[in-house]
């Protein structure tokens, strides 16, 4: 029990709840089902992030070309669409996302498992070279006359709840992002595979030894977090109705920080997939939710970085109280 | 007779134009613990990977489970039950003791997905053969370095282990945990494991094995039955000569001046009331248990544990310690435990190493330094304290153990303390090495200095030290004089409560 109230999920979500209440009792506009919905949309591409984040960052690795792959997915897929495949459904749309998403992965596979660079220079590398490459030869202007696949899904709704003015739409969307969630915590905790990642990012000469097969492990992990970002660009593009090469790439850290927040450790090796979907929740409401409580919207970086300085600060200064706790509890 | 798990013979394997091994020829039995001994660089890491599978023979033959192998393969040696334990371990810090146990079981079956409810049913099982309590649930990163051995051990039972090879599997136990982990392997032992224990406590290795191989310059120099040695004959048949040390004798003479009196020394929750004084030209041990302040005590005297109570002098002034550079302007000096993380820049050359903490006064005009002068001084310490390099600008970690560890002492040395603190100063060191810092230390005590030595071997406390403290729960118990005591008196005070 005691170490349930140490970890750091129980600290993340204990926050969400004061933070809510700070908000909530100060604009009881907070808790109208509009802005819940609200926030649930504003977390759906981030979530999806998050997770191929959550699982590079447990494998011991560093990930920032995900935004990228992401405006290159959504940008190339919207011009196919339009150009060559008009009365395609938005599901044809995701597939081919995805598949851009999934080549430009790994790429970064390639150059991580075969030469063992690191894994932040190599994606700062591609970073610049996925978002360069997609300026200069693929486009540059704003596509807003999205295909009709794209617009009728950006209207669709899950659920509808008639407010006293208009009504509250829940996006379906949301569904991918639950879908993604539940699939990579059963790949992370039920999965050889999965295991295999928290192995490599434990100890990677052991995870060798044991005969795990590191380069294929890593192939799959920057793969699939490539898949993922094809299909978060693609639900961002949907979402926005637009599919703009400036969008999206300058997330990249938002979403490591939500990560981290939610008790991944950039050593590597430890994470998990609820302490990430709550941190994500967490930097969400701060980034949208502050302003209903009169912080200026400049401040809410601010408040979002005192948020992760306090989050990953005092988990660590526990895990400090906790070895010197040790060190005297040997002694009596 | 016992039947052959691995039976070698004639075994010879070069690198590069060096000979490792040369006409090596070794039988280990099953249910026997076997000893392999010999000062590093013997050929005893060749042979271990010979047996895994890591290194092919250059000619000989190699039998294991009575099938005889052309080309042994790492898979073949673990498929005939052969486990290494390596001084790592080979765990994941990460991840719960039960998945570490099953994980490469479940890894070699070739399954795709993880039963939970099988992980701990396979991890219970083999902790309980083993007949210990180890918590399931728990992080292996919080467990102590016995557990993961004992963690280590479980692991190799559950891919059928016929023989465990563990390579200095004591040198970081506590008494206690030694006797537990005799305790497993006996019980191992009793139903047909075979042991290959490689270590360099030879009153362990007399203890626990039946059967002992001494290497020397690759060769396998002496074996047979436990019965035939002792340590005397075990250091002869290791190094090819006599080494007799004597014990180091120095009366304090209660009319000189202390050069370090401690008075009611307290540090909360880890030392309460410690005091005692050393005169120049002592040696004096300090022992306990791992966790009876003994560590600490050389953190507090250091300034890198702040203490609460009680007064230091120095040279018959009160002195105040509050940080390393109060205790460095004192004269004091540190060789820590962990020389490798605490006392060395690994990737640096031994000369930088040596010169690094005396940089400041080696300054001249415009703040520059003199590079004649630190390479003068630099060749000074590699000589005095025989350094075995081709070339001081090599980096550190290219040295042996005992090596290394004269360059930590050199360092210290080389700032001309009046008063050592050295912290397990010979962990990990081969018994060559090892003779030679006691007489360094013996050499540095007669030219004036104050010795602390912190050590648990006992021989080695008995051998450099003119007095001994006795510490537990934080405080000093007994003050003991070597030539009143022996090996197992001392070996016994040590453990009892």
């Amino acid at each position: 029990m005691s170490r349930l109230f140490r970890s750091n999920e129980v600290l993340v979500a204990a926050t969400i709840v004061l933070l809510s209440l700070v908000i909530g009792l100060n604009n009881p506009t907070f808790f109208s089902v509009g802005n819940l919905f609200d926030l649930l949309r504003s977390s759906v591409v981030m979530g999806i992030f998050a997770m191929g984040v959550l699982i590079v960052i447990v494998s011991g690795g560093i990930d920032v070309s995900f935004t990228a792959i992401a405006v290159f997915a959504l940008y190339s897929t919207t011009l196919i669409l339009k150009q060559s495949l008009p009365d395609a459904s938005i599901g044809v749309g995701f597939a081919i996302a995805a598949g851009i998403g999934l080549g430009l992965g790994l790429i970064n596979a390639f150059f991580i498992a075969q030469f063992r660079l690191p894994t932040l220079i190599v994606s700062l590398g591609t970073l610049s070279m996925f978002h360069g490459f997609l300026l200069f030869a693929i486009g540059n202007q704003i596509i807003r006359d999205v295909p009709a696949a794209m617009e009728a899904f950006a209207r669709s709704a899950l659920i509808q709840v008639p407010l006293t003015r208009g009504v509250a739409n829940l996006h379906p969307a949301i569904l991918i992002t639950l879908g993604t969630i539940v699939l990579v915590w059963l790949l992370l905790n039920y999965t050889m595979l999965g295991r295999g990642v928290y192995a490599l990012g434990g100890a990677r000469e052991a995870a060798e030894r044991a005969g795990f097969n590191v380069p294929r492990i890593q192939y799959f992990i920057y793969g699939f977090v490539g898949l993922l970002s094809g299909v978060a660009g693609m639900t961002f593009g949907s979402l926005a109705r637009q599919a703009n090469p400036q969008d999206i790439v300058g997330m990249e850290l938002n979403v490591i920080a939500a990560v981290v927040l939610g008790g991944a450790q950039l050593t590597g090796g430890r994470g998990s997939v609820l302490g990430s979907v709550l941190g994500v929740i967490l930097v969400v409401i701060a980034s949208n939710s502050l302003v209903l409580i009169g912080v200026p919207t400049v401040w809410q970086r601010v408040v979002i970085g005192l948020i992760i300085l306090i989050g990953t600060g005092l988990p660590a200064l526990q895990a400090r109280r906790v070895r010197q706790q040790g060190y005297h509890r040997v002694e009596a | 007779m016992a039947k052959p798990i691995v039976r070698l013979a004639g075994i010879h394997k070069s690198f590069a134009g060096v000979r490792a091994l040369q006409d090596v020829s070794v039988t280990l039995e099953e249910g026997t613990v076997h000893c392999l001994v010999g000062e590093n660089g013997c050929g005893k890491s060749t042979l271990i990977k010979i047996i895994a599978g890591v290194y092919p023979r250059d000619s000989g033959t190699v039998e294991i489970g009575g099938t005889l192998y052309e080309r042994l393969h790492p898979i073949d040696s673990i498929r005939e039950g052969i486990q290494v334990i390596y001084q790592d371990f080979s765990l994941f810090p990460n991840l719960t003791v039960s998945e570490n146990i099953a994980l490469n079981e479940q890894l070699a079956a070739g399954r795709k997905f993880v039963n939970w409810a099988h992980v701990r049913r396979v991890a219970q099982d083999a902790i309980s053969q083993l007949e210990v309590h180890l918590p399931l649930d728990a992080r292996v990163d919080e467990m102590s370095v016995a557990n993961k051995q004992l963690i280590a051990i479980a692991k190799a039972l559950r891919q059928n282990a016929r023989l465990i090879i563990m390579d200095e599997p004591t040198s970081a136990l506590t008494e206690r945990e030694i006797r537990t982990l005799f305790t497993v392997i006996g019980k191992l032992q009793r139903r047909g494991i075979a042991f290959l224990f490689v270590s360099h406590k030879l009153n362990e290795v007399l203890e626990i094995s039946q059967s002992i191989l001494v290497m020397r310059n690759g060769q396998v120099v002496s074996a047979g039955q436990v019965s035939e040695y002792d340590t005397a004959r075990l250091i002869y048949e290791m190094t090819g000569q006599r080494i007799a040390e004597n014990a180091y004798e120095f009366t304090p003479d209660p009319g000189q001046p202390a050069l370090l009196r401690v008075r009611g020394l307290a540090v909360p929750g880890v030392l309460q009331d410690v005091s005692f004084a050393l005169q120049a030209h002592e040696i004096v041990g300090v022992t306990g248990l791992l966790g009876s302040g003994r560590t600490e005590l050389a953190l507090a005297l250091f300034g890198m544990l702040p203490m609460t109570a009680g007064d230091i002098e120095i040279d018959g002034k009160p002195a105040q310690i509050r940080s390393v550079q109060d205790a460095i302007a004192h004269g004091i000096g540190y060789v820590p435990e962990d020389r490798l993380t605490e006392g060395l820049f690994l990737e640096q050359s031994i000369g930088r190493n040596v010169v690094v903490r005396t940089i400041e006064t080696l300054r001249g005009r415009l703040g520059l330094t003199d590079p004649l002068q630190v390479q003068r001084q630099i060749r000074d310490w590699v000589t005095s304290l025989r350094i075995k390099t081709a070339d001081p600008d090599l980096p550190v970690k290219t040295l042996s153990g005992g090596n290394q560890q004269r360059v930590v002492v050199a360092k210290w040395l080389a700032s001309r303390p009046h008063l050592m603190i050295l912290n397990g100063p010979t962990v990990g060191v081969d018994i060559g090495s090892k003779n030679e810092l006691h007489e360094l230390i013996k050499r540095l005590a007669r030219a004036g200095m104050g010795l602390l030595v912190i050590s648990d071997d006992i021989p080695e406390l008995l051998q450099t030290c003119n007095r001994i403290l006795l510490m537990r729960n934080g405080t000093i118990v007994e003050e003991i004089l070597p030539r009143q005591t022996n090996e197992n008196a001392l070996a016994a005070k040590l453990i009892e409560d």
